[in-house]
């Protein structure tokens, strides 16, 4: 197959320009200016690019919830890899969070044979940092790894104890994994259910400190310094966590960290505004205020947010068409990330379409150490195609996820994905481009 | 009149003078030998309560009365709920037997507006979790300026569990709204966030917040707090924040003392500060009657439009 035209932008091989590139065995084969043309024949396709199209390496998205095992209402992994591939992502990383927990190599396998037979977008499994996420016994950590995860994480619940926490540090350490935590002191938090801040207090809604989450950020931190290991701070949203991120890496510390679309685009008024107490703007950690927003933002902008991840959790409507205290926490994300990146942080001139392409693809690529994140010759050959100046609103009725849980629904974004390619495979073309 | 009342932001200060006028003409209602009007004859009303409630129960069940609805009352902690059945699906089956209006309690905050956007029945917020109570803000106004002839200029303090308070919240924006100069007294751990940003000072010394008061506004302590660790002790409590006649003595000579009820003698008000001149307390209730018909009439038989 070859990808003829369109702008390449390429970080790890210091590509940004139009260039075209073939396909040949579900690998990259060669990356040049006005290749020629393939001959005719089942495999010879050629994607003409228009002109201000981006292609880039794959998308990955390492902070999703595919629900399967246990909670196949909400989605699967052939929907959740739908959604995926629809939203410009090539890979994704499920949380272990199912029911039963991925804490153990059958339910890994599980997933792998379910994404195998989706074929749609390539799925790591994370497996629990615990047996059964109860925080109390690691769980086969060696065997989960044997069994195709690629990190460890306990995302939902934080590692309770510091104790646990340097266990995971160091026994992770010894398989390369990184440590995912789902930072959140459990006693401040306690029974809150948003952003503490005027919102929430003039709503009556109980509310969750930024400290909540940067006092365990500041924990965990501490304990990669004392073990070596790689900590990985999930849906960062507090800018006392960001701190925390910056100082730690500033003395060398092995922390990453990951914020949401949605920390970026949405601050806590949207509780009061435009629907009140709507529950499809209640996900932990909470939208917080604009100072925090602000905060994401500068991080993304200068370096410091290595990654942007949805944290993608589907919940059915009728789970969600509840009293906002009773609501479960989250949203989807697959559908609306890349529209929202584009718009909010690439055309608000925040960042440039390189730094897009080394959150959502090189440094989540290099956090996992998975295949992908480079267009380099011999790569896999998983490519994002944008269409950056196209008019997408979101229609959350015409998602391919099976939940409908979004606060961006008839939202107009400006760009979107054009098409999406999974090893050489041509898996999702968006019907509103030429292509 | 907007078709729900929620909050006390859905009226604006026209219709909150206009409850208040309207509750004057209803209050002599309440008067007469036979305490009956058909207002509101052939109107439907439901009232679902999902937490226990004697007074604001009551209060709107002989408001309804006396306007002749017909009135429901549907305790849910005894039915549906039990059997597992969420608030939606409870308010669509109520809603599926077409009553004109829903006076509901609830523990969740919001939860007047999940209903809001499910029926079409008029909604009346008596109560929803931490968030407001706007007939109790009316009914507290409706007293004040019976006493004071006006709420423009005075000084009102409301003293207590800020926080979980949803007194409090109608309080504050009607109070506000109206002119008055309101504080806010609370322990500091119990203070919510940014609640300044709603016009009233915030103080967490009761001798100071009580000088030269016009009005002051007790908040009831629940007990359960103390598991959360807001505060040390009952007794401490009373010891610090608690009413007291010497407290009452720093406030203007004619102040008035009142509480939404259900008091905790000897917690957040003493029992000869309750029982004593000061003290409007159980006129409060008796105009809650007047205001919530009202509200219902105001609601019901008044002019359509959003």
């Amino acid at each position: 197959m070859l990808l003829k035209g369109g702008r390449v932008v390429d970080p790890v091989n210091v590509r940004d320009g139009v260039f075209d590139i073939l396909i040949e065995d579900a690998r990259i084969a060669r990356v040049d200016r006005d290749l020629p043309p393939i001959g005719s024949g089942p495999d010879a396709k050629t994607l003409e690019i228009p002109g201000g199209f981006v292609v880039c390496p794959g998308f990955i998205d390492m902070h999703v919830h595919l629900r399967e095992p246990g909670q196949e209402h909400k989605e699967t992994v052939a929907t959740g890899t739908a959604a995926a591939v629809a939203g410009g992502f090539t890979a994704v990383a499920c949380m272990p969070n199912t029911v039963p927990v991925n804490d153990n190599a059958g339910v890994t396998e599980y997933i792998l044979k379910k994404a195998a037979d989706a074929n749609l977008a390539r799925v790591y499994p994370i497996g629990a940092v615990s047996r059964g996420q109860a925080g109390e016994q690691l769980a086969d950590i060696a065997e989960l790894r044997r069994a195709g995860c690629v990190a460890i994480t306990d995302d939902g619940r934080p590692v309770p104890t510091a104790l646990l926490m340097r266990r995971a540090l160091e026994y992770a350490g010894m398989f390369g994994m990184p440590v995912i935590e789902h930072c959140e002191d459990p006693s401040l938090k306690g029974d809150g259910v948003a952003h503490e801040g005027f919102h929430a207090a003039t709503l009556g809604l109980r509310g969750i400190p930024g400290e909540a989450e940067s006092i365990m950020a500041m924990r965990d931190i501490a304990l990669a310094a004392l073990t070596g290991g790689r900590v990985h701070i999930a849906h960062m949203s507090a800018r006392q966590s960001l701190d925390a991120v910056r100082a730690g890496k500033a003395r060398g510390v092995r922390v990453t960290c990951e914020v949401t679309p949605h920390h970026c685009v949405l601050t806590d008024e949207m509780l009061a505004a435009p629907i009140p107490y709507d529950t499809n703007v209640k996900m932990n950690p909470p939208l917080r205020d604009a100072a925090d927003r602000d905060a994401m933002l500068q991080g993304i902008a200068d370096g410091s947010v290595d990654a942007i991840a949805t944290d993608h959790a589907p919940h059915h409507y009728d789970e969600k068409r509840v009293e906002f205290d009773q609501a479960p926490f989250g949203i989807t994300g697959l559908e609306t990330a890349v529209p929202l990146c584009l718009d909010r942080l690439v055309h608000a001139g925040v960042i440039g379409m390189t730094r897009l392409v080394e959150l959502l693809s090189v440094n989540p690529a290099r956090i996992l150490q998975v295949p992908g994140g480079s267009l380099a010759e011999g790569a896999p050959a998983d490519v994002t195609i944008l269409a950056p100046d196209l008019a997408v609103t979101v229609a959350a009725a015409r998602m391919r996820s099976k939940s409908r849980n979004t606060p961006f629904d008839g939202w107009t974004l400006e760009g979107g994905v054009a098409a999406t390619i999974v090893g050489g495979r041509v898996v999702y073309v968006n019907d509103d481009v030429k292509i | 009149m907007k078709k729900d009342l929620l909050s006390i932001a859905d009226l604006s200060s026209d219709e909150i003078r206009l409850v208040l006028d309207t509750a004057e003409a209803m209050r002599e209602i309440g008067e007469r030998p036979i305490k009956k009007v058909p207002t509101l004859r052939g109107k439907t009303v439901v009232n679902l309560f999902f937490e226990p409630s004697t007074r604001t129960r009551t209060s709107f069940e002989i408001a309804e009365k006396r306007l002749s609805a017909d009135t429901l009352n549907v305790a849910v902690a005894s039915s549906s709920v039990l059997k597992g059945e969420t608030l939606a699906d409870t308010a669509l089956n109520i809603e599926a037997m077409a009553p004109d209006m829903i006076v509901l309690r609830h523990g969740s905050s919001g939860a007047g507006h999940l209903l809001s956007r499910l029926c079409r029945s008029r909604i009346i917020n008596a109560g929803d979790g931490m968030h407001e109570h706007p007939t109790q803000a009316l009914l507290d106004a409706f007293t004040i300026r019976e006493h004071k002839q006006r709420i423009d200029g005075l000084k009102v303090v409301i003293v207590g569990d800020l926080l979980h308070s949803r007194v409090l919240r109608s309080n504050v924006q009607l109070l506000t709204r109206l002119g008055a100069n309101v504080r806010v007294c609370g322990p500091a751990t119990m203070v919510p966030p940014g609640i300044e940003r709603l016009g009233v000072t915030v103080s967490t010394s009761v001798d100071e917040a009580v000088a030269d008061a016009d009005v002051i506004m007790l908040l009831r302590i629940q007990q359960e707090r103390m598991q959360g660790a807001f505060f040390p002790s009952l007794r401490e409590y009373f010891h610090v924040f608690g009413m007291t006649a010497e407290r009452v003595r720093r406030a203007k000579p004619d102040v008035i003392i009142m509480h939404p009820g259900p008091m905790n003698r000897g917690v957040e008000i003493a029992s000869d500060v309750a029982d004593g001149p000061y003290s409007v307390i159980l006129e409060q209730v008796a105009n809650g009657v007047a205001v919530r018909m009202a509200v219902l009439y105001l609601l019901a038989g008044g002019q359509e439009g959003d």
